[in-house]
């Protein structure tokens, strides 16, 4: 990428990395006390105990499968009792139009269908994909977030951010490096 | 505690000294380096199969289905036969990627995403039979509630119907589980490759992943809904096949026991096929560390249960057959055992009840040749099972009057050896060309992943604290 140019665009975030998922979390922890806001840890693997260290709230994801489910259940059973007892009853043998019992395994099914799309597409939602542009990926060093390193981004339209407060922050909770990334 | 009491250290799951880094190479290398040369051959192979498959599906729609084995008595055969086989092959992978998830079995890391595909491809030709055989496949979209100038709906009180909600719901969701877990892969691949075309290919279907733990967090809520949902799922796919036959009143099917056992079976020969596909991939591939002897041995626990549940529902329902008092049904089950079909039976129980027990032995359930030699034979053991259910109930039914011996003819044949023309061919295509391993799962169950590992000021433990570090992921 070229940074040629660097000094003249805006300082998008910075980014500090650190060695291993042990040092991420204590610094996510600090970052988080010290009452950023916009700030995530980067690491290749979900790192287990993470959440609380950054002080999240939990996902809501679960509410939007929910209702998607509600919608499932009710629009598939709904669509088989219509279908069945009004805009096409078939006669068979005299048996009752409206057969509850066999309209359980499409119910099911529908309801799973739409749970699985609210849980897809709801998870891709909260998490602003697809994206196509992130000024983040303008760092080098960032091309190995997905293999093997670990890193903090605050965004420095945080309210806290500080150039030198900031910088200082990051060296005194032990990262390997820090720099920043250019819009 | 008492004092002689220990704490045993599980085995890891990843053998060899491997870092991070080191497993992103093993897995994500392969995508980059020059496609091998036995590559274009199988793919090659797989193509003519895959020709063949086109030219039967082709033959059979112009010609009608007069061209398959069937006749009055017997109205099912190889398709139904075909079909319920690729898609019990299939409910391995979700048992896998779902099941041993919400089980928290660390080990299903190595062969989830792989036993993913598999259970894709082998949906998609399992899809084939149900859509092909209803003769008039111009006709097809009737199956689908969708309004028409007919005012025609579906009747939902027909099983074939329930299977066409349960086989595409299943279709769908697997793809989409499948893709969920690619994203972060696709993402590793994406950062790695030096392709520009590659890295923007890739880079698309990453959708833009960065692996902070905001995304994370979702992520991971996510992929636990998709495994909670897929395990109701993909017991109620192989139930509602079940019922294809549960639900009719033919001596032999109509029984209870049916749905358990269908799934049971259908995790039998899914976990063979993935041994078979497994251990051809790991040597060829070098992924000996990553899908370690250990796997090996867990599937074939795995198997010989399922193996034994199999063989206890053929038991029982000669039991219940005998146990009903239902002439018919003592008629049915008997002539399985000694009547025309019985070289079928007798395939089957030794292939699914006796063959399995090698795995009893400890050196057989470590061993690859044993291993793979027994994956194909439960496989076949598994096409046999499906073949006598669906044939000898149908060939000798309540009058012997319209009795009739079924054989299939070279169209049924050639349609099956195709579909796995399309299997093959798009099982080659996904290891070339995506991760073949979860490669961000793996490196989870490490146990460097977990911050714990390290001591309070973030350091590694040195060598000589470093025993018996539990390897916990939960």
């Amino acid at each position: 990428m070229d940074h040629n140019n660097a000094e003249n665009k805006k300082v998008f975030a910075v980014l500090a990395e650190f060695e291993n998922p042990g040092k991420l979390m204590k610094a996510a922890k600090l970052v988080s006390r010290a009452g950023y806001a916009k700030f995530d840890a980067h690491s290749p693997f979900p790192i287990h105990g993470m959440d609380d260290a950054m002080g999240l709230k939990e996902s809501k994801l679960g509410w939007i499968v929910l209702s998607h489910a509600l919608v499932g259940f009710s629009g598939g059973l709904a669509l088989q009792v219509w279908a069945s007892t009004y805009a096409y009853p078939i006669n068979i043998g005299g048996r009752p139009f409206m057969n509850l019992p066999a309209f359980v395994p499409v119910t099911f099914e529908l309801t799973i269908l739409l749970s699985a799309f609210a849980a897809v597409f709801g998870m891709l939602f909260l998490n602003n994909l697809p994206k196509h542009h992130n000024s983040i990926f303008n760092s080098d060093n960032f091309n190995r977030v997905t293999d093997d390193k670990f890193f903090i981004c605050v965004e420095t339209d945080d309210p806290l951010y500080n150039e030198e407060e900031t910088e200082k922050f990051f060296q005194d909770c032990g990262c390997v490096s820090y720099e920043k990334v250019y819009e | 505690m008492s004092s002689n009491s220990g704490y045993v250290e599980e085995a890891p799951l990843v053998k060899g000294n491997h870092t991070f880094s080191s497993i992103t190479a093993l897995v994500a290398d392969i995508v980059e380096k020059p496609t091998p040369f036995w590559w274009y051959i199988a793919f090659g192979i797989s193509n003519l199969l895959l020709g063949l498959l086109f030219a039967m599906l082709g033959y059979l729609i112009w010609e009608g289905t007069g061209v398959w084995g069937l006749n009055n008595t017997v109205a099912w055969g190889w398709a139904i036969i075909n079909f319920v086989w690729w898609v019990g092959i299939g409910h391995a992978g979700t048992l896998i990627s779902a099941v041993l998830f919400l089980f928290r079995q660390g080990w299903r890391t190595a062969i989830n995403r792989f036993a993913e595909a598999m259970t894709i491809f082998a949906v998609m030709c399992a899809g084939i039979f149900p859509a092909v055989h209803v003769g008039r496949i111009w006709v097809i979209y009737w199956v689908f509630p969708l309004p028409n100038q007919m005012q025609m709906w579906p009747n939902f009180n027909s099983p074939l119907l329930w299977d066409v909600f349960a086989v595409s719901t299943y279709f769908t969701v697997s793809l989409l589980f499948w893709y969920v877990g690619l994203i972060p892969d696709l993402a590793t691949l994406r950062d790695r490759v030096k392709n520009k075309l590659a890295a923007k290919i890739y880079g698309i279907f990453a959708l833009g992943w960065t692996g902070g733990n905001r995304q994370w967090q979702h992520y991971e809520k996510s992929y636990m809904i998709l495994a909670g949902i897929a395990t109701p799922l993909v017991l109620s796919v192989h139930t509602i096949v079940s019922f294809d036959f549960a639900v009719s009143i033919i001596p032999g099917w109509h029984t209870t026991i049916f749905p358990p056992y269908f799934v049971a079976g259908a995790i039998f020969s899914g976990f063979a096929m993935v041994m078979t596909l497994m251990i051809i991939a790991r040597k060829i591939y070098g992924l000996e560390d990553i899908m370690t002897i250990d796997h090996i041995e867990k599937m074939n626990i795995i198997i010989l249960v399922t193996g034994w549940m199999v063989g206890f529902a053929y038991i029982m329902e000669f039991f219940i057959a005998w146990y009903s008092g239902v002439e018919y049904e003592k008629f049915a089950f008997v002539n399985r055992a000694i009547g025309p079909y019985a070289w079928a039976y007798w395939i089957m129980m030794s292939c699914n009840v006796i063959a399995p027990n090698f795995f009893w032995f400890k050196k057989m359930r470590r061993s690859i040749p044993v291993s793979f030699v027994l994956s194909i034979v439960v496989n076949i053991g598994m096409w046999f099972e499906r073949f006598v259910i669906t044939v000898t109930s149908l060939a000798q039914d309540f009058l012997p009057g319209s009795w009739a011996y079924y054989s299939p003819t070279w169209v049924d044949v050639l349609t099956y050896v195709g579909t796995f023309g399309l299997f093959f061919s798009n099982f080659l295509l996904f290891l070339r060309f995506l991760p073949m391993i979860a490669i961000a799962e793996v490196k989870m169950v490490m146990p460097q992943a977990d911050p714990h590992y390290y001591d309070e000021d973030g350091n590694e433990p040195k060598k000589s604290d470093q025993i018996n570090e539990p390897n916990i992921k939960a």
